[in-house]
């Protein structure tokens, strides 16, 4: 029933107010021997059709198992999602069946990972694994799949697209790998893309390369992105908004111009400060002082006090909730308005 | 940043992308995919490897010779020594003679296609030894490494006990006890399966596991395969090389154990010929007639390094850190 409903509205269109895909409170846990590692607490974020929700935070902050989440690829134990919701499409996906859940995956909800050559099967040849997915999930016959498989190669810029169709994983270069696995994940034309950290594992004019072709398909297909990285400057360039996490929360929330002009969070603004600049050349680079809370520990009150410039007395006893601040723009700072308004170092 | 026209993302990007495949491309269309028609894969690889090896080659001879010997065993002597009528009591432990090049044996029969006749029953038991338990082992293996907890911790102490238990004793046991059901040969396949699976299991499911919590069974996973297809698509292809090589070896060491069986009594019963059963009839009199000894246990010998060599050409074809 609730896989036919999934099937079709779609097509329908009507969306009404329910975004494409909505996060709603999630909470992730890990059962370890040390205790609960509470990995994520409480994450929301929606996305739309055409639009890219950039996810950014350093390692360890619960970006990344947030993205697993939604597409259930935990192992489940360790993993536990006690509380949330993931609705795609107005369905709650963790409340589908095994079953229907393997349905989404890939076809409507697909995910690109940080290294593409661990991320693709070093057994095969590249065309035979994109084919894959239209044999598996189309059910097309090897010789159509096949040519099918040249033509996503193509469409993903890999020169000689059917000379190459034959090469093993091992043969490309890093970003025609990555290249790759785009064509796999764009294969079946999902509506969602989650690409995490799609270009830490590449060099600098290679990243801006594999961030214009996700953006270029994404405008062909509308499909909406869902962009985890701990890179600001991959950020500004394809992000329509910001979801800055810390410590299993999103700490602020906002459309991307907002948040380059004027952060509300220290946090955002801490990381900002960080990105090296020409003019500061020769200067000392700021950094966050202290290092990512322990998840077995985290600290009291707000999580990122230890760490705060702008740190009053009731930061270490009241958590923040995500203050409003306009309209899409949210930040969990009891003193966000200051932050906002400059500098009280 | 999305709506200015890229000045055609196509042209610049394809420019710097040249750069980028050159230094990986021409290798890997080169040479090699000109005179084999091949990318190089694990096994293209591994075969273009082996090629060149003197002991594969070696090992690869002999052992089809050996099929061929239990295949057509005619092809190799006139004389059918499943027939008594060929064996002649009179000329017991007679020496080398020209009908008769390894000579008689101790009931008047023709050592030389004794031992001809003798590789059949060897190889089949290896052979079918191999396969019950690679695929058995292999499959349980991968079964517990593919799915954890408890089916593996299962599993896994249930081969710990058959490890327990020492391969000669347990064989005896089990063919002592299941000699009189007429089965024939194939109690020792028996025997040796049930005692040997364990080893081809432990390996499947190391092999698994290591394939197991690598990157590109999340992404399979992520793209929708389901857990079957993992299983057998991904893992099964990425795990089954250590599988074969311990296999291929393997296959050497039940030749000898199914030798070691039917020399004690309880493996090959006469009338069927085996190279084990041969040396232990040829035992008692070693001293006044040491060849209808010497034949079989050298055809044993040979038997048994093929193979072992071989395995060992695999093994190191196939793996890239022994290059």
């Amino acid at each position: 029933m609730s896989k036919t409903s999934l099937r079709t509205s779609p097509a329908e269109g009507g969306l009404g107010d329910e975004p494409l895909l909505a996060v709603e409170d999630l909470h992730v846990e890990f059962v370890t021997r040390a205790g609960i590692v509470r990995a994520v607490n409480g994450v929301s974020y929606s996305l739309n059709p055409g639009e890219t929700l950039a996810v950014l935070g350093e390692s360890g902050s619960g970006k990344s198992v947030t993205a697993q989440a939604i597409m259930g690829i935990l192992d489940m134990p360790p993993a536990r999602i006690p509380k949330g919701e993931i609705r795609f499409r107005g369905t709650d996906l963790l409340k589908l069946s095994d079953e229907a859940r393997t349905q989404v995956r890939g076809q409507r909800i697909s995910m690109i990972f940080q290294d593409a050559l661990s991320a693709l099967n070093p057994v095969f040849t590249v065309g035979w694994q994109i084919s894959e997915m239209f044999r598996v999930h189309r059910g097309m016959n090897k010789r159509d799949a096949m040519a099918k498989a040249v033509e996503l190669m193509d469409r993903v810029r890999i020169p000689a697209a059917k000379q190459r169709v034959n090469d093993y994983p091992h043969q490309f270069s890093g970003g025609m790998r990555q290249r790759i696995m785009i064509a796999m994940s764009i294969a079946l034309d999902p509506e969602v893309l989650i690409a995490d950290e799609p270009t830490t594992a590449l060099d600098v004019t290679v990243q801006a390369q594999i961030m214009e072709l996700l953006a270029e398909l994404q405008r062909e297909s509308n499909m909406g992105l869902i962009l985890i990285t701990h890179d600001l400057g991959v950020v500004a360039d394809v992000a329509d908004k910001i979801a800055v996490m810390y410590a299993g929360r999103i700490v602020e929330n906002a459309p991307v111009y907002d948040i380059y002009r004027a952060p509300a969070h220290p946090y955002t603004k801490g990381l900002l400060e960080s990105i090296p600049r020409v003019d500061q050349k020769g200067q000392e680079l700021y950094a966050i002082k202290g290092l990512p809370p322990n998840l077995l520990d985290m600290p009291t009150g707000c999580a990122f006090h230890p760490r705060c410039p702008y740190r009053q007395d009731n930061c270490v006893t009241d958590a923040p909730p995500l203050y409003g601040i306009s309209g899409a723009r949210n930040s969990a700072c009891h003193y966000w308005r200051e932050v906002l308004d400059g500098d009280p170092r | 940043m999305s709506d200015t026209p890229q000045a055609g993302p196509a042209g610049p990007d394809t420019q710097t992308l040249t750069p980028e495949t050159a230094p990986v491309a021409p290798p890997s269309r080169g040479r090699r995919r000109k005179k084999e028609g091949k990318p190089a894969s694990l096994w293209t690889d591994a075969w273009h490897d082996l090629r060149r090896r003197p002991m594969f080659i070696f090992s690869l001879v002999l052992i089809a010779i050996l099929l061929i010997m239990s295949f057509w065993p005619s092809l190799f002597t006139s004389i059918n020594p499943l027939d008594a009528r060929t064996c002649d009591l009179s000329t017991a432990r007679q020496g080398p003679s020209a009908g008769h090049l390894f000579g008689r044996d101790n009931l008047g029969c023709d050592v030389y296609a004794r031992t001809i006749y003798g590789a059949g029953n060897s190889i089949l038991i290896g052979v079918s030894t191999t396969i019950i338990t690679a695929v058995v082992g292999g499959l349980l293996g991968l079964i517990a490494g593919t799915r954890g907890g408890l089916t593996d911790t299962v599993s896994s102490r249930v081969t710990e006990v058959f490890f327990a238990i020492p391969q000669i004793l347990g064989a005896l046991l089990i063919t002592a006890t299941f000699r009189d059901k007429g089965l024939g040969i194939w109690i020792v396949v028996i025997a040796l399966s049930v005692l040997a699976w364990p080893m081809t299991f432990r390996i499947m499911r190391a092999a698994v596991i290591t394939a197991r919590s690598q990157d590109f069974v999340i992404a399979a996973r992520a793209l929708g395969a389901s857990q079957s297809r993992i299983m057998f698509g991904h893992l099964l292809p990425n795990a089954i090389a250590p599988v074969i090589v311990v296999s291929t070896i393997n296959l050497g060491g039940f030749i000898a154990a199914e030798a070691a069986l039917s020399f004690l009594g309880v493996g090959v019963q006469s009338p069927d010929i085996s190279w084990g059963l041969m040396i232990a009839d040829a035992r008692s009199r070693f001293l006044e007639a040491p060849l209808p000894l010497v034949f079989p246990a050298v055809f044993l010998s040979i038997t048994v390094l093929a193979f072992i060599m071989m395995g060992d050409a695999v093994r190191d074809a196939l793996d890239p850190k022994l290059r």
